[in-house]
């Protein structure tokens, strides 16, 4: 085995897991803390190795020609791994406001991660598979965590249901795709299929509808989004969060992997299927949204509205609309994890805050929390100087660039509709009186992560360029092979 | 003689009906965690008759990998199930209808 040491992240951050579930065990409920902070420890490790190790050269092919080892999987494992840190931040309140805090919501998010970090190295297609069913099977069990409430419980259930019915289309591609090159490996099928002339056969058309369908319900695009709202809504708000982020940029990776990598050759077909599902996205999510009252709905129908950004991006072919996509799924992650930290901090002992009502008169009862969600909320939307408006910007640009008109206008339209249900949240927070006056609690911890969760967000909209060329670097030719 | 089409066409017809099974079924969730089995063997099939045909292992590889999380995932599925019923008396289709929007 050549290289194994590149997966040492991964080999730590599997022992890390077991360890915690046997601590767990033997840990009264008073004592939980322990593994919070052991989950806390182990989510800085793995990312301190990952950044040990940052694949800065090209991209190479290790283990046994499995896993690789570049730029961008390193990229999305420092950010999954440091954003897991401050989900689990958010988590530990959410559990403490229900009285119990199960230690295998920590033991649950820690596999969670793992799959993901196999999913965004993998080029190999069992190892693809196996980690997108460790990621996907860890987050069913835990939107079924809060097991006496009925509606997580459906939730799960539909969650389920679909993920599977996804994974399974997405194995079926695959299938297909194996029977075509006799080959598992990503680069190997990339090649085969680009001496043969093979392109464009009906076979391999099949395989790749198969393989954007499983993919298009993972990421919760139109027309796969129908577990999106209802899991969202129905999980809990801690498990939102991180259903929000950690699948989203697993997912974005397979797309490059798969797409862009693996069927590079057949370019022009996948590109307008990812094109016709954005704009379906952005028009859906967008239009649905402003109908929501409830707040997770709410968030969930703009999940699938930024998605279709994210394929719009991707759908261009060029590397300036790759890196756009790239950008725009970074600074999306920190935006909703944001969103939902601001929706636990709001939450009180056995109640989940998740109505936009909830949001009545926040700046009375914390101004500076509620200047927190307002970035948030202003990045969502896209209005400048904040992260969200250079992602937006990045995106529609490369559509230009790629000369799509009509795309891009309609982009930009479905943007200015969509301010507006993030704009009636503002005018809640600071213009309606509080329905409830109950003074927020929260401690040191919580309060210093949601703020920086809130400034990073302004920090990266002023000063864009370094996000920019690190996204630009990790999808360079060079990098990515 | 059986051909690599026989194969092919038997699991494009199991894959089919799983997933009418899935998208029509109307009645018992239970049906529908059977579904999803029957997805993933007809995916099986197609990996083992490849595999024979390209003399090529890597197929029969994968294919115990997808039972074994056939496996795993048939188990969290059920407990899902299990909850589901506690909860609602339940296990109808039509009692996933808390959520709507």
């Amino acid at each position: 085995m050549n290289g194994i040491g590149f997966a040492l992240p991964e080999i730590f951050m599997l022992v890390a897991a077991l360890v915690v579930l046997l601590v767990d065990l033997f840990l009264r409920q008073h004592s939980r803390i322990l593994t919070y902070m052991l989950t806390q420890a182990a989510l800085l490790a793995a990312a301190l190795l990952v950044y040990g190790n940052f694949a800065d050269g090209p991209a190479r092919q290790v283990v046994g020609d499995m896993y690789m080892h570049d730029y961008l999987s390193s990229l999305l494992k420092v950010m999954a791994l440091l954003l897991t840190c401050v989900i689990v931040v958010y988590g530990r309140k959410y559990w403490s406001d229900h009285q119990e805090a199960p230690g295998e919501f920590y033991v649950l998010v820690l596999f969670t991660v793992l799959g993901m970090m196999l999913m965004v190295s993998s080029t190999h297609l069992i190892v693809l598979y196996l980690g997108l069913e460790l990621m996907s099977l860890s987050l069913y069990a835990l939107v079924s965590l809060l097991r006496d409430d009925s509606r997580a419980t459906e939730a799960a259930m539909k969650y389920f249901i679909l993920g599977a019915l996804a994974s399974g289309m997405l194995l079926y591609g695959i299938s297909i795709l194996y029977g075509l090159t006799g080959s598992l490996e990503l680069l190997a099928i990339a090649e085969i299929l680009s001496h043969e002339g093979s392109a464009e056969t009906v076979p391999l058309l099949l395989a790749l509808v198969f393989l954007i369908a499983g993919l298009g319900f993972k990421l919760g695009v139109v027309p796969f989004h129908m577990w999106v709202p209802d899991v969202y809504q129905g999980a809990p708000t801690a498990v939102t969060a991180l259903i929000a982020s950690i699948p989203k940029l697993a997912t974005l990776a397979l797309l490059v992997r798969l797409l862009v990598s693996g069927l590079g050759n057949i370019t022009s077909d996948w590109a307008q299927i990812l094109m016709v599902l954005g704009m379906l996205s952005i028009m859906l999510g967008n239009l649905v949204a402003i109908a929501q009252m409830n707040l997770k709905r709410m968030l969930a129908y703009s999940a699938i509205a930024h998605m279709g950004f994210i394929l719009l991006g991707i759908s261009t072919q060029t590397m300036d609309g790759n890196s756009a996509a790239l950008f725009y799924a970074l600074v999306y992650v920190v935006m909703s994890v944001g969103g939902f930290g601001v929706l636990i901090l709001l939450g009180q002992a056995g109640i989940d805050a998740e109505t936009l009502y909830d949001l009545k008169g926040l700046n009375k009862r914390s101004p500076w929390f509620a200047f927190m969600m307002l970035l948030l909320l202003f990045s969502m939307a896209g209005i400048p100087p904040l992260a969200g408006f250079h992602a937006k910007l990045l995106v529609i640009n490369a559509v230009l660039q790629a000369g799509h008109l009509v795309l891009a206008v309609g982009m930009v339209i479905m943007s200015v509709i969509g301010a507006f249900y993030y704009l009636r949240a503002i005018k809640m927070m600071y213009f309606d009186e509080p329905d409830d006056s109950t003074p927020l609690k929260w401690d040191l911890e919580f309060g210093l992560t949601l703020s920086l969760n809130g400034v990073w967000v302004l920090v990266i909209g002023l000063m864009p360029s370094f996000l920019m060329t690190v996204c630009v670097r990790a999808l360079d030719a060079k990098h990515l092979l | 003689m059986i051909s690599l089409t026989h194969y092919l066409t038997l699991a494009a017809i199991l894959f089919a009906v799983s997933i009418a099974g899935i998208v029509l079924n109307r009645k018992n969730i239970l049906l529908i965690l059977m579904c999803i089995e029957l997805m993933l063997l007809s995916v099986n099939l197609n990996f083992v008759a490849f595999s024979h045909y390209l003399n090529n292992l890597h197929g029969q590889i994968f294919v115990f990998f997808i039972l074994t999380v056939a496996a795993a995932e048939a188990a969290i599925g059920l407990a899902i199930l299990v909850v589901f019923f506690r909860n609602k008396r339940s296990i109808q289709v039509q009692d996933l209808d808390e959520m709507k929007g």
